[in-house]
């Protein structure tokens, strides 16, 4: 298991123990989604060696400057490390965002002593190696629960592998597909200069072709910039919305896989942005992926929290000027309907379309009462039902037009 | 990892010195800079001080800082380096007539004397080991990132009519990112991360009382502690540490020697932490009182 080839010399510097130490921990990094290859564990033994390794907090800090690379990376550090080096007890590798309202936060054991091989089933490594022995008994995701909104996270896991349903997967391609060819790639009125094109990019070539006397060697063309429709899709995975995630973190594959440029978020009392598991080729492993990083899933909603969270760290970063955001919620909130309305309003300002798909619409005297609901309608562009794939599809002539 | 790599201390102290009050992470962070060779990549909020880091680290080492500031459309021309074709032109018709053969005038047109550096080029060069600021590099496009990618790794630059020019002294590089476009993992990979966040009250009261000349302790302590107040206010734009000096100096100018005695001043002046109408509209005047009266 071990993969860290180290030189002698760093082994010299630092005991065995330690390093074995190291490549666990390494290892539950890299389970957490943590990019680290072995330059940098390399380094990290070449750190323990220095005088920074003398100490217990330089040392946190230091690996901390060396395996991040992100800012979600630099927030869940801390944990994982106190978690791995003295056996803290946690309840999820995430924290929860903004004010952390937890109506029962048992603490679990997750990540104690220097290896991660001895824990209690349901706990984080086991998730990712338990790719192979698939008849363990599957995890009760049944917990009794009221429907409707609640502030509880559900601290038993959903299993998403038990979506991976071959036929159903083929048909949430398929419609992702559908949906993906059938938006126009709008062609924007600017123009950049290009190896290829339609016409010749005088200016740049005469200036390109200085460097020759002159002469017009290498040819400059412009071409129109292109500016595909991206789609920003934000499920809710809250336990009142069980009966419905499944299809559509499938339709989210599916999207993930075929359109130019599309970003996934999940959020329940928090979000999650799950592109990177969910653009895994492999089915399977995208799910055991997503269902590592939707630990809570299943549990409470908080909205307008999310979507505020949304609204501070990630809209300026997929979110551009032909967007259109897809919120799949049945808008059950137990925050304020005031946060609601703020992070509605920021939202809508930023992205050319709301779409909300409420899988509740479908049923017979729907009103879209609940308080959360209410609030964000105004700053609705499409306020459609969405209980099933064909739902989806129906959203086709909609999309295309945008 | 040529020169002996400071101690944390060391470098806390020189920053200090230099008027830059670190964080002990930001200390590690410069330590292991030098101990691993890496680029450092710095994240935050726009006036979080990311740039200053740069400026400071160049200012301990006594090293200049040499800026790239990215933009979309940067290309290898005005990052890399590119050939003066004016004075080319010049010296290939000043020679005509003369007898010197062609092969000759063709060294001596693409020589030194007519390479124009730019920062990339004129980093690696140097051998006095200078600081290189990539500022704001998510403004980049994804090709040039590439390209940085591979000068970060080999330190070298071809230059088909000159040849391969390696670098004389590896450069301490601070890359800047205020995440409008997410970074390539590769890039990510090979850097060293900082997540520079505000500075927290303490932190910015010794950053007043280091660059605002002038100022008492007790104002210093009470302009930290309302800029942390209105930090916590639901703004569009949070103001950064450089609003705060600028406020800082403003006060100073107006010879406010306590908040408290001036709740007028103190109003007129909070235009320099909020830059937007709406941010001002969301701190009323009542508000800013409420504020006020909670600081000590």
């Amino acid at each position: 298991m071990c993969c860290v080839a180290l030189s002698a010399e760093d082994s010299a510097l630092v005991g065995d123990a330690v390093l074995a130490r190291l490549t666990a921990f390494v290892h539950v990094l890299r389970d957490n989604a943590f990019a680290i290859g072995l330059k940098e564990t390399e380094d990290a033994a070449q750190v323990l060696g220095s005088g920074l390794g003398a100490r217990i907090w330089p040392l946190r800090d230091a690996l901390k400057i060396l395996f991040c690379a992100r800012r979600s990376d630099w927030l869940k550090f801390d944990e994982i490390f106190d978690a791995h080096w003295f056996g803290r007890g946690m309840t999820s590798i995430y924290k929860v965002s903004g004010n952390a309202v937890r109506a029962n936060a048992p603490t679990r054991k997750m990540l104690s002593g220097d290896d991660n091989q001895t824990q209690q089933p349901g706990a984080l490594g086991e998730q990712v190696q338990s790719g192979e022995d698939d008849d363990r008994p599957p995890p009760s995701d049944q917990l009794g629960r009221m429907e409707g909104a609640s502030r509880a996270e559900n601290l038993a896991e959903t299993d998403f592998r038990k979506l991976a349903d071959p036929d159903a997967i083929r048909e949430a391609h398929a419609l992702a597909e559908r949906l993906a060819r059938k938006m126009r790639t709008r062609l924007s009125r600017r123009e950049r200069a290009r190896n290829k094109g339609r016409r010749i990019d005088l200016r740049t070539t005469i200036r390109r072709n200085i460097s020759h006397g002159g002469e017009l060697i290498d040819l400059v063309w412009r071409q129109r910039k292109r500016k595909p429709l991206r789609l920003v899709l934000l499920l809710d995975a809250s336990g009142s919305m069980t009966m419905y995630t499944s299809v559509f973190v499938r339709f989210m594959h599916g999207v993930l896989d075929h359109f130019h440029e599309s970003e996934a978020f999940l959020f329940h009392t928090r979000l999650v942005h799950v592109s990177a598991a969910m653009r895994e080729k492999d089915v399977g492993r995208a799910l055991d992926r997503m269902s590592l990083l939707a630990q809570g899933v299943g549990g409470g909603t908080r909205i307008g929290e999310s979507l505020a969270t949304f609204n501070r760290w990630h809209a300026k970063t997929v979110i551009h000027s032909r967007t259109c955001v897809m919120i799949i919620s049945d808008g059950y909130d137990t925050g304020e309907p005031g946060e609601m309305d703020a992070a509605m309003r920021d939202l809508s300002r930023r992205c050319r379309r709301i779409v909300w798909l409420n899988p509740m619409i479908g049923w017979e005297g729907y009103e879209p009462s609940a308080r959360g609901m209410a609030a964000a309608l105004p700053h609705i562009d499409l306020f459609a039902a969405a209980h099933n794939l064909a739902s989806l599809a129906a959203l086709e002539p909609y999309l295309a037009r945008l | 990892m040529t020169a002996p790599s400071l101690t944390r201390e060391e470098i806390t102290t020189r920053l200090a010195a230099v008027g830059y009050i670190a964080d002990r992470e930001i200390a590690i962070a410069l330590q292991l800079m030098d101990m691993l060779g890496r680029p450092l990549l710095l994240e935050g909020e726009a006036g979080v001080g990311k740039t200053e880091v740069a400026k400071a680290l160049a200012a301990v080492h006594g090293t200049t800082l040499i800026r790239l500031q990215c933009y979309e459309g940067l290309d290898q021309s005005s990052a890399l380096y590119e050939w003066n074709y004016q004075a080319q032109l010049l010296a290939i018709r000043a020679r005509e007539g003369q007898a010197a053969g062609p092969v000759a005038s063709e060294r001596d047109i693409f020589s030194e004397r007519f390479l124009l550096e730019r920062p990339l080029l004129a980093a690696i060069r140097r051998k006095d080991r200078p600081v290189l600021l990539i500022d704001e590099v998510d403004r980049a496009d994804e090709e040039f990132e590439a390209f940085l990618l591979e000068l970060l790794s080999d330190f070298q630059v071809s230059i088909p009519e000159l040849g391969t020019i390696t670098a004389a002294s590896i450069p301490r590089v601070v890359l800047t990112s205020n995440n409008t476009r997410e970074l390539s993992d590769a890039l990510r990979r090979r850097c060293l991360y900082h997540y520079v966040d505000f500075p927290d009250v303490s932190r910015e009261t010794n950053i007043i009382r280091a660059r605002v000349p002038g100022i008492s302790a007790a104002l210093a302590v009470q302009i930290a502690n309302m800029v942390e107040s209105v930090r916590k206010q639901d703004l569009r734009k949070a103001p950064g540490v450089a609003e705060t000096l600028d406020w800082a100096a403003a006060l100073v100018g107006l010879d406010v020697k306590n908040l408290h005695d001036d709740p007028q001043a103190v109003f007129d002046t909070l235009r320099c932490l909020l830059k937007t109408q709406e941010d001002k509209s969301r701190l009323p005047r009542e508000v800013a009182e409420r504020l006020l009266g909670k600081i000590a």
